[in-house]
């Protein structure tokens, strides 16, 4: 090789690890705010967290202590009722598509699903206003519900599809092959053997939900009192997190911490289920 | 099997719901509410000029600082990163994009501005105070802060997208280049290329979750309407009028214009998403199919 090749090749190489050494910065700097944001709410949260913050309810303004016990429970219902409403119109609309999906209808459903998990939540929460807010002439849990149901429905109708797909043939022929009906072979055999997947499915869309706020905003309103109705409104976490953000107290922004940090622990784990039980099916594959 | 065409018709509702409920600020601004700067819920005086400057100026700052970054992370783990690495870092990233918004807000409001006021604005003036962009005084509050915690939560989205588009990028490819002698890099230069269309699907999808995005960005732009030349100075977005005003809404009048501004915001994120997926879609369907 001459000399002019040697150099051509080392500049080459140079230029190689640099990239390699930029990509690797890129990835660094994108990890540090995750890092600060995980480890500020964890700090922050675990020292301003305290037995009163499950079991008490919210002070009024200027007294100091208190806890969010309302909004725990007020999310919960608001959760339930999205899931209530949103989980039936999701798995099935997911079952339609990995089994009678393949045409333009399905195609075209599978597409404005994807489209829905796109559109801001807080337009979400402006047409739940409009539906729900607007007839009833006031707040109300239900609106809160509704609006999580749109949310949850794409992601809930993507993954029940993805899991039953990975329901190997077989299966499906073995039942239709002893004259099962295609509906029976559906409920009773792919179902059941995709359930595992579908649940976890289910509760990420659930825990996405639970991080939501803007569309609770106008709908469910928030409350600083108990209350359970439906049709009233009613407290949750992460509206508390904004007001409590919002709110120049300290003692409130403390609460604001301590709630974050029960959301995401709440969120994260569910993840990381998700994760490890979506893993380990793509590996038997 | 009827719920599929539910959510088929789910879309068109709720554009019409809004089309439906926005009529009155529709018939009386037109055109004019796009264009007009003023917004005066008292004399309902509605134009959202600002709100749409202020929303499209913070995603495209966010987009700014974020694309070079999540480019550089996609290529690592899709092409670069040795294999074990790869499997937690992706894991790593997909969990930035599973944190509220909530608390990405609530993390800026007491982290990220306050360090904004204190370090970076001041030094930014210091130095590069005769450009427009970095004057006039800095609250911490305002479009830096938006465009910063915007770029934080747009980064896994494009990130994992561009390096799934990468991946599926035929290893033909990657052993046709590397058996011409070229390096690594040359490599993924190669795959980047192919990618492309893709990586630009993936840039629209995280455009798409900027512009709606409202909880992080309500809480540290400042909600000021108005036009502003700085970066420091409070600005307003779409989403965060709708969220900070649509409950006091006292008039018909007030809240068909905030419904029209979702609308507005609607509209934009249907054709935006619906465009992204179409041209992710395609690509990750044409090198399946080869």
């Amino acid at each position: 090789m001459n000399d002019t090749g040697r150099w051509y090749l080392l500049w080459r190489k140079t230029k190689n690890n640099a990239m390699i050494a930029f990509a690797a910065a890129c990835l660094v700097i994108a990890v540090i705010p995750l890092v600060l944001i995980f480890s500020y709410t964890l700090l922050q949260g675990i020292s301003s967290l305290n037995l009163d913050f499950f079991i008490q309810m919210p002070k009024p303004v200027g007294e100091t202590g208190g806890g969010m016990a309302n909004a725990l429970v007020g999310t919960g219902i608001l959760l339930g009722l999205g899931a209530l409403i949103g989980l039936p119109v999701g798995i099935m609309a997911g079952i339609y598509l990995a089994e009678y999906g393949n045409n333009p209808l399905g195609a075209a459903v599978r597409f404005l699903a994807d489209v829905l998990s796109g559109i801001p939540s807080i337009v979400v929460g402006v047409v739940a206003y409009i539906i729900v807010v607007l007839p009833m002439k006031h707040f109300s849990a239900l609106a809160g519900g509704v609006a999580l149901a749109i949310l949850m429905i794409p992601t809930v109708t993507r993954t029940t599809e993805e899991m039953i797909r990975l329901v190997p043939h077989s299966y499906r022929e073995a039942g239709l092959a002893i004259g099962i009906p295609r509906w029976k072979t559906t409920l009773r055999i792919i179902l059941p053997t995709a359930l595992k997947g579908i649940t976890t499915g289910i509760l990420l869309a659930i825990a996405r939900a639970a991080g939501e706020t803007a569309p609770l905003l106008f709908t469910a309103l928030g409350n600083r009192f108990w209350s359970t109705a439906i049709d009233q409104p009613i407290a949750s976490l992460t509206v508390f997190i904004y007001d409590y953000t919002k709110a120049p107290f300290e003692d409130w922004n403390r609460q604001a911490w301590a709630a974050g940090f029960v959301l995401i622990a709440l969120i994260f784990t569910i993840s990381v289920v998700f994760r490890i039980v979506t893993r380990s099916r793509y590996e038997e594959r | 099997m009827l719920f599929a065409i539910g959510v088929l018709s789910l879309v068109f509702l709720m554009g019409y719901e809004m089309y439906a409920g926005s009529g009155p600020s529709l018939a009386k601004f037109g055109w004019h509410f796009l264009v007009s700067s003023t917004w005066d819920p008292v004399q309902e005086e509605f134009g959202a000029l600002p709100l749409i400057f202020g929303t499209v100026a913070s995603s495209l700052l966010g987009l700014l600082i974020s694309l070079p970054l999540s480019l550089g992370v996609a290529m690592f783990l899709s092409e670069l990163a040795p294999r074990w690495l790869e499997r937690p870092l992706s894991f790593l990233v997909e969990l930035l994009a599973a944190i509220p918004s909530i608390v990405y807000g609530l993390w800026g409001v007491f982290v990220l501005v306050p360090w904004l006021r204190t370090t970076v604005e001041p030094l930014l003036r210091k130095n590069l105070g005769f450009i427009p962009l970095f004057s006039g005084p800095g609250y911490g509050f305002g479009m830096l802060a938006a465009g910063l915690i915007l770029s934080v939560m747009v980064l896994p989205i494009i990130a994992s997208i561009s390096r799934d588009v990468m991946r599926s990028v035929p290893n033909l490819q990657r052993e046709a280049a590397f058996g011409l002698g070229a390096t690594r890099w040359e490599t993924t230069k190669v795959i980047l290329t192919s990618a492309k269309s893709g990586i630009l699907g993936a840039t629209l999808l995280g455009l798409g979750r900027a512009l709606g995005e409202t909880m992080a960005v309500t809480l540290v732009i400042g909600n000021r309407s108005q036009i502003a030349a700085s970066l420091f100075a409070p600005s307003y977005s779409m989403a965060s009028v709708i969220a900070n005003e649509f409950a006091e809404a006292t008039t018909d009048m007030y809240t068909s214009a905030l419904i029209e501004v979702a609308l507005v915001l609607f509209v934009v994120t249907v054709i935006l998403n619906a465009f992204a997926r179409l041209i992710v879609w395609s690509v990750t369907r044409r090198y399946k199919s080869a």
